[in-house]
């Protein structure tokens, strides 16, 4: 049951797209189509999931100091190998996902879930919590790529809509629509959200700059978003 | 001169690094509440990209082409740029504490800024001259500074506004970088005929 529902807090309630704003570049730039929001969203999991164990694995090998370049260079490795096997088994979504594949390593997700969760769980919980995350991550690219693709496009996966297929609003899968649809889903969210227990809070203490940033350049605390966000 | 000038135009302009390519996305919505925080910000990072770029293209160029090591771009640049901030900060600290005040507090946020790592990849993957892509670095960072001191002006006129309940916050944030990202599609086709 606890595994469960640690799984389950990363597709709604702790949702790292729409309620915890992290990730928010690669969002943007790759759900212009569902193919590729899925392509985007499978490949953030699986470096999500190896970073979380691994670094869940050597939680009490690395010092403290030094913890943030371990954690990049651990990531960057994987990120690496996934960018190569992607290269390798699948060239059309390497040349569709371009320059957001090597970024997946300044995904703040991955660095944020290493430093708030992983760095204090044990393996098991690290991987629950990683695939929560990462399937959240890929709901929230699906729902976006979805309303792009449909009503900007009139495809569905590639496909053609009747209806829609004529009249299309190409402006929404432009950078514009990117920018209009995530909005809107997370006004969504926030509508949604407000009547559920909320759970944990989340500000700077998961932030990996939070020791030199002394809150002067962050929105995290004033977003009612996440900011404001307290156990029930 | 003419290709650095368009390249420089269009990295301000059609290609803006955070209306119309997504990087950065971050600090634009994060510190673009007041415009003091906003060019700070944006300072910090033109002169990190720059920083990055005259280090990571020799890298890439003559230590990683002639041995085949590109697949290590990714790891490479990003230790590259870790260590290169940290460095600036202390010298900084050190030799400079007039411009540390002012620029200290984004110099670590920027470290996992994708604006600085794309920058950095996509002058590799364009191909392009040292200087051509110092010129791009600069172009893109120059663009980033007008986004955010675009985008603070927007938010300061929102804030006084009446805003329904959902939207508070970030939701209608983004709506306004929609539309602001809108404005900056009117570039689009400009800058090449400027030229011809």
């Amino acid at each position: 049951m606890k595994t469960l529902n640690n799984y389950t807090k990363g597709l709604v309630r702790e949702n790292p797209v729409l309620v915890l704003v992290l990730g928010t570049c690669p969002t943007l730039a790759t759900s212009t189509s569902i193919l590729n929001a899925i392509g985007m969203g499978l490949a953030a999991t699986i470096v999500l999931l190896f970073s979380n164990i691994l670094i869940s694995a050597l939680r009490k090998v690395i010092p403290d100091k030094v913890r943030i370049p371990c954690y990049i260079v651990l990531i960057a490795g994987l990120v690496t190998a996934v960018q190569m096997l992607v290269k390798a088994y699948a060239p059309a979504l390497n040349d569709a996902l371009g320059i957001y594949l090597p970024l997946i390593v300044v995904n703040c997700i991955i660095l944020g879930r290493a430093e708030m969760y992983a760095s204090k769980h044990s393996v098991f919980e690290s991987a629950v919590d990683a695939l929560g995350m990462g399937s959240g991550f890929t709901l929230a690219l699906f729902l976006m790529a979805v309303i792009r693709e449909v009503f900007g496009n009139g495809t569905f996966c590639g496909m053609d809509i009747p209806v829609l297929h004529e009249n299309k609003i190409s402006i929404l899968t432009m950078a514009p629509g990117g920018f209009f649809v995530f909005g809107l889903l997370m006004a969504m969210m926030n509508k949604w959200a407000k009547h559920k227990p909320k759970k944990k809070d989340f500000g700077c203490e998961g932030c990996p700059q939070a020791s030199v940033c002394h809150k002067t350049a962050c929105s995290q605390a004033e977003t009612p978003a996440h900011g404001k966000e307290e156990t029930a | 001169m003419t290709k650095l000038a368009i390249i420089l135009l269009s990295a301000v302009f059609i290609n803006n690094y955070v209306l119309a390519k997504f990087l950065g996305i971050c600090p634009f919505l994060g510190v673009s509440k007041n415009l003091k925080s906003a060019v700070g910000m944006s300072a910090a990072v033109i002169f990190v990209m720059l920083m990055a770029t005259a280090a990571t293209w020799p890298i890439q160029m003559y230590l990683l082409n002639p041995h085949n090591l590109g697949y290590l771009q990714t790891i490479v640049f990003i230790l590259v740029i870790a260590a290169l901030v940290q460095l600036v900060e202390i010298v900084l600290k050190r030799y400079m504490p007039a411009l540390h005040q002012s620029l200290g507090v984004y110099l670590p946020l920027i470290t996992t800024n994708c604006a600085v790592l794309g920058v950095t990849i996509l002058n590799i993957d364009e191909g392009y001259t040292f200087w051509e892509a110092m010129v791009n670095s600069l172009g893109s960072g120059l663009g980033f500074m007008l986004a955010m001191v675009m985008f603070s002006g927007v938010r300061s006129t929102m804030e006084g506004s009446d805003i329904p309940e959902s939207f508070k916050g970030l939701p209608i944030t983004l709506v306004a970088a929609a539309i602001t990202s809108l404005s900056f599609m009117g570039f689009g086709g400009v800058i090449e005929n400027l030229f011809s």
